[in-house]
C-alpha cells in the first residue's frame, strides 16, 4: 500500500480550506497553519458575492462569456487556459457551496438569486446577503472541522510561517513556523507545501485588507528564489470607507443593486447630499459609460473619482470623497440584500445609508500579482503551490468583482489534488531532508536571535507608515516613474533604516511587536518589487495607469512581469514572459462605448 | 476647552500566571478614533500617561470590520468588539480588559478555543457526501434563507458566553452560541440528518438546561442573534427528546 500523502498548507481562508478539503477527501493527511483561528481569515471581508455562469435568469450567460469578461476585464495580462478552466468549473462549485449549506439568497421559486457586478452585463453574482465571504469561509471552515474530528487535518493556529525548506536541489520539503504564543520555532517535513496567505495590502498601510495580510510569507518565499508575477498589478477599490486605523470596504454589490455614484455640479457646494435636488447632482459614471454606468470595471471607476476630485476639483465638500447612493431604493430590499454592509456603514461612520448618501473614496483592496505558478498551481519551487489572492494567475492586470472568491476556492481545488499526485510521484530519497530542516531552523532561531538583541532606535511600527504613506501615494492610481524611482530610493532607507529596529517588548511570550518587526523585512523586499515592476512597464494596462504611457502596449507589454531575488545586488532582477492568448485574440479594452 | 484628549486605561497581563496590573494612556483626540487605533497609537509610541516606557499592546484583531470575530473584549465593562467600539461614543476614561472568563494568553488576548470545540461536539455542519458533482443544492424558500442567514452571521466572538451568568466552570455550560449553531445546522434539510446526535449533544450538564434566560446573550450579540429564541426552540427539541428516550428505554 502506498504511503499517506502529507500536505502542508498555509493559510486558512477560502484558499486554503479548499486545498485542505479536497486533499483529505483524497486520503492524504493535511498540516493547517494559519496566524489566526482559520474561521477568522480575510476571506470573511469579502461582501458582495461569487460569479459562476450558472444562467438561471434566462440571459443567455455561459462560462465563455464570464471567461471573455474576465480575461477582457484584466486587460488580457492573464494566461488565458486557466482563466477558462475556473470559468468552467464555477457552476459546479456553486452547487457544491450550495450542498454545504451557504444561505445563499433566494428567489420565489426557491432558487440560487444572482444579481450584477462590475465589469459584466450578465446577473452573474450568487450572494448570501453582503457577507458572501464570511458564509463561505464558514460553510469550508465547518467542512474542515468535520476532517478535524475525523483526525484528517491538524490545525496549527496562531502559527506563523517563516520560509520553506529546500534541499540541495532546491525542491520544497516542507516549512519553517513559529508558535505564536511559546515563540518556538520549528520545522514540519511535507511531501508538498501549499502557500494560500493572501494579499499584500499592509506593504500600503491603510488599505481594506485585514491585519495579516502583509504579504511576509510571500516576500519570504521570494527571497528563497520563488518568482513573483505581475506584482506590480494592485487593485485599488473605487468604494472604500476611509478610517482611522484601516479602509473599510463598502462592496460593488451596492452598485449592483442599483447604488449610484454622483457629486454635486457645484463644486464645495456646502448642503447636505440629502439637500441636493436631482437636477444638480453629477452622475459622472453614468454620463461617461453608458452602457456599464455605475458598474465599469473597479479601475475605470476609481481613475474616473481620483479625475473628479483631483483634476476637475468637485469632490463633496472639496474634500477627496464622492457619494455613493442608495437611499432611492426601498429599506426592505436594501435590508434584504445589502443588510451587513449598510449596517457597517452606519457603526463605523454614524450615518444612516438607507437615508443619505455615503461618502467614500478609492482604497488599496487586491493584489491581482503574486507568486508565480502554472496551470497546477505549482510555483516555479518543485512541491511549492500557490493559490487564491497570494498567486498571480487568474485576474491579469485587473479583477473583476466577485471573481476573488472563486478564483480562491478553484485554485485550492486545483493544487489540492496536484499536490497529492506530485507528492505520490516524489522521492526524497537521496534528498537528505533532515539536513535542510535543520539547516533552515537554524538560519530562522538566528534571524529571531539578531532582531531581539538588535541596538537602535526604530521603531518598526514608524518605518511601516512611511512605507505605506509612500506605497499609497506613488504607486496606486496614478503613476509616474520618477516618483516611483523616488519610492524605490525610500524603500532601500527603510531597509537601511530598518537594520536599527530596536524593539521596545524583547519578551518570549505571545509578542506581536516582535512578529510584526520580522514581517517588515520581507514586506519591504516586496515593495521593491511592486514599485520596480510598475517602474518597468512604460504603457497603461487595467489598474496599472501611466499618464505618460496612457496606451496598452502589446507589442512590448503583453506579458507577464516575473520577478526573482538577487542576492549580490539585494534587488529584484526581472524578466518576461508571453502571455497565453491562444483562446480569444486581444482586443482594445473600452467600457464607454453604448 | 483646550487641547482635548483621549483618557484610556488598559488591563495588562504578561502572561498567563503572572499578575495583571493597570497601564493609563492619553493621547490627542481626532474624530474617528476606535479602540484598536488607540493600540496602534500605543505601538508608535510606547509611554504610559506617565511617561514610563512600556511596550505595544497585545490584543486579538484581524477584519477591523466586525466580521471577523477576533477583538472581543470588555470596553467600559461591556463585552463588545474593538473594532467598531468608537471613541466618541464611550465614556472616559475608556477602560479595557480581556475576557474575564477566558484562560488570558497575555494582555487582552484570550484563548477561546473552548467555542471551537462545543461546535465540533455538535457536529455543527452539514454532512455532504463529497465534494464531486452531485447537482444542485436542495431549493429553500427566501423566508427560510433569511433565518438561516440570520443565525450563520454568528462570528465566534464568544460576547454571550463572557455575558452569561451561567457560562462558568461550575455549570461547564456550553454557551448560546453553540445552541443557535445546532439549530442552524437543524433547520438545513440536509443538515438535520445529524439532529438526533446534536441534540444528545446538548442533554445533561453543561447542556441546554444550564440556560438561566438571563438574556444578556441576546443583548452582548454583535450581530443580534436571535440567540434566546433559538435557546428556546432547540431546548423544546431535547426536551422531547428526553421523552422520547425515556419512554424508549
Amino acid at each position: 500500500m502506498a504511503k499517506t500523502p502529507k500536505i502542508i498548507i498555509v493559510g486558512g481562508g477560502l484558499a486554503g480550506l479548499s486545498a485542505a478539503i479536497k486533499v483529505a477527501e483524497a486520503g492524504g493527511k493535511v498540516e493547517l497553519f494559519s496566524l489566526v483561528p482559520v474561521k477568522r481569515s480575510h476571506s470573511v471581508c469579502a461582501q458582495g458575492g461569487i460569479n459562476s455562469a450558472k444562467n438561471l435568469k434566462g440571459e443567455g450567460d455561459s462560462p465563455w462569456l464570464h471567461f471573455d469578461d474576465t480575461v477582457y476585464g484584466g486587460d488580457f495580462l492573464a494566461n488565458q487556459p486557466a482563466v477558462k478552466q475556473m470559468c468552467e468549473m464555477g457552476p459546479g462549485i456553486i452547487d457544491l457551496l450550495d450542498r454545504m449549506g451557504v444561505p445563499f439568497n433566494r428567489t420565489p421559486e426557491g432558487v440560487l438569486d444572482f444579481r450584477r457586478f462590475g465589469g459584466t452585463l450578465f446577473n452573474r453574482t450568487a450572494f448570501a446577503g453582503a457577507t458572501t465571504g464570511q458564509q463561505l469561509l464558514y460553510a469550508l471552515d465547518e467542512q474542515v472541522r468535520r476532517y478535524e474530528s475525523e483526525g484528517k487535518v491538524k490545525k496549527y493556529e496562531y502559527w506563523e510561517f517563516l520560509s520553506a525548506v529546500l534541499d540541495g536541489k532546491s525542491v520544497c520539503r516542507g516549512i519553517c513556523a513559529m508558535d505564536l504564543r511559546s515563540m518556538e520555532v520549528q520545522t514540519f517535513a511535507g511531501d508538498a507545501v501549499i502557500m494560500a496567505t493572501g494579499g499584500i495590502g499592509a506593504i500600503f498601510g491603510k488599505s481594506t485588507n485585514s491585519v495579516v495580510c502583509t504579504g511576509s510569507a510571500q516576500g519570504s518565499l521570494y527571497l528563497q528564489g520563488a518568482a513573483y508575477g505581475n506584482g506590480e498589478m494592485i487593485q485599488v477599490h473605487p468604494t472604500c470607507i476611509p478610517g482611522e486605523d484601516k479602509l473599510r470596504l463598502m462592496s460593488e454589490s451596492a452598485r449592483g443593486e442599483g447604488g449610484r455614484v454622483w457629486v454635486p455640479k457645484t463644486p464645495g457646494d456646502k448642503r447636505t447630499g440629502k439637500q441636493i435636488p436631482e437636477n444638480e447632482r453629477y452622475y459622472f459614471l453614468e454620463e461617461r459609460y453608458p452602457k456599464y454606468g455605475n458598474l465599469v470595471p473597479r479601475d475605470i471607476a476609481t481613475r474616473a473619482i481620483h479625475k473628479i476630485v483631483y483634476d476637475q476639483g468637485m469632490g463633496v465638500e472639496g474634500q477627496p470623497m464622492v457619494y455613493l447612493d442608495l437611499s432611492h431604493i426601498d429599506r426592505a430590499t436594501l435590508d434584504r440584500k445589502l443588510g451587513g454592509i449598510l449596517d457597517i456603514y452606519e457603526k463605523f461612520v454614524g450615518d444612516d445609508p438607507h437615508e443619505v448618501p455615503m461618502k467614500i473614496f478609492p482604497g488599496m483592496h487586491y493584489t491581482m500579482g503574486g507568486l508565480w505558478v502554472d496551470i497546477n498551481q505549482q510555483t516555479n519551487i518543485p512541491g511549492l503551490y500557490a493559490t487564491g489572492e497570494c498567486d498571480y494567475s487568474i485576474h491579469g492586470a485587473n479583477r473583476l468583482g466577485a471573481n476573488s472568491l472563486l478564483s480562491c476556492i478553484y485554485a485550492g481545488f486545483i493544487a489540492g489534488p496536484h499536490a497529492i499526485k506530485y507528492s505520490e510521484g516524489s522521492d526524497a530519497a537521496g534528498a537528505d531532508v533532515e539536513a535542510a530542516l535543520a539547516a533552515e531552523k537554524k538560519r530562522q532561531l538566528a534571524k529571531n536571535d539578531a532582531l531581539v538583541n538588535n541596538q537602535g532606535d526604530e521603531n518598526p511600527f514608524q518605518l511601516w507608515r512611511e512605507l505605506g504613506d509612500t506605497m499609497s501615494k506613488n504607486v496606486t492610481v496614478t503613476r509616474y516613474n520618477d516618483r516611483m524611482k523616488e519610492t524605490d530610493a525610500k524603500l532601500v532607507e527603510l531597509q537601511e533604516r530598518y537594520k536599527k529596529v530596536n524593539l521596545s517588548d524583547k519578551s518570549m511570550w505571545s509578542n506581536q511587536s516582535f512578529l510584526f518587526a520580522r514581517q517588515m523585512e520581507n514586506m519591504l523586499q516586496l515593495a521593491r518589487v511592486v514599485t520596480q515592476g510598475a517602474i518597468l512597464r512604460d504603457e497603461s494596462r487595467g489598474s496599472h495607469y501611466k499618464p505618460d504611457f496612457p496606451e496598452r502596449d502589446d507589442e512590448r507589454f503583453l506579458k507577464t512581469t516575473k520577478a526573482f531575488y538577487d542576492p549580490a545586488n539585494n534587488a529584484p532582477r526581472f524578466e518576461w514572459e508571453e502571455v497565453d492568448i491562444s483562446l480569444i485574440k486581444p482586443r482594445p479594452r473600452r467600457y464607454d462605448s453604448k | 476647552m483646550a487641547n482635548k484628549t483621549v483618557l484610556y486605561k488598559i488591563k495588562r497581563q504578561a502572561n498567563p500566571t503572572s499578575e495583571p496590573f493597570w497601564e493609563e494612556f492619553e493621547i490627542p483626540y481626532r474624530p474617528g478614533l476606535n479602540v484598536i487605533s488607540l493600540f496602534m497609537e500605543v505601538a508608535l509610541k510606547p509611554v504610559t500617561r506617565d511617561g514610563k516606557a512600556t511596550t505595544p499592546v497585545n490584543y486579538d484583531s484581524n477584519c477591523l470590520e466586525e466580521v471577523c470575530g477576533s477583538c472581543a473584549m470588555l470596553i467600559n465593562g461591556r463585552a463588545r468588539m474593538a473594532c467598531s467600539a468608537l471613541v466618541d461614543n464611550l465614556e472616559q476614561p475608556i477602560t479595557i480588559e480581556p475576557f474575564s472568563k477566558f484562560p488570558v494568553v497575555r494582555d487582552l488576548q484570550v484563548d477561546r478555543s473552548v467555542l471551537f470545540e462545543n461546535l465540533k461536539a455538535v457536529k455543527a455542519w452539514v454532512p455532504i457526501d463529497g465534494t464531486y458533482a452531485l447537482g444542485d443544492g436542495p431549493r429553500q424558500l427566501p423566508q427560510v434563507q433569511e433565518q438561516a442567514y440570520q443565525l450563520s452571521q454568528c462570528m465566534s466572538c464568544c460576547c454571550c458566553m463572557e455575558s452569561c451568568p451561567q457560562f462558568n466552570e461550575g455549570t461547564g455550560f456550553v454557551g448560546a452560541a453553540t445552541i443557535a449553531q445546532a439549530r442552524l445546522f437543524n433547520m438545513h434539510p440536509t443538515g438535520k440528518v445529524l439532529k438526533e446526535e446534536r441534540l444528545a449533544a446538548l442533554m445533561g450538564d453543561g447542556g441546554i438546561q444550564e440556560c438561566g434566560y438571563a438574556q444578556n446573550c441576546v443583548e452582548a450579540c454583535p450581530k443580534e442573534i436571535p440567540l434566546t429564541k433559538s435557546i428556546s426552540d432547540v431546548g423544546g427539541d431535547v426536551m422531547k427528546k428526553a421523552v422520547l428516550d425515556f419512554f424508549r428505554l
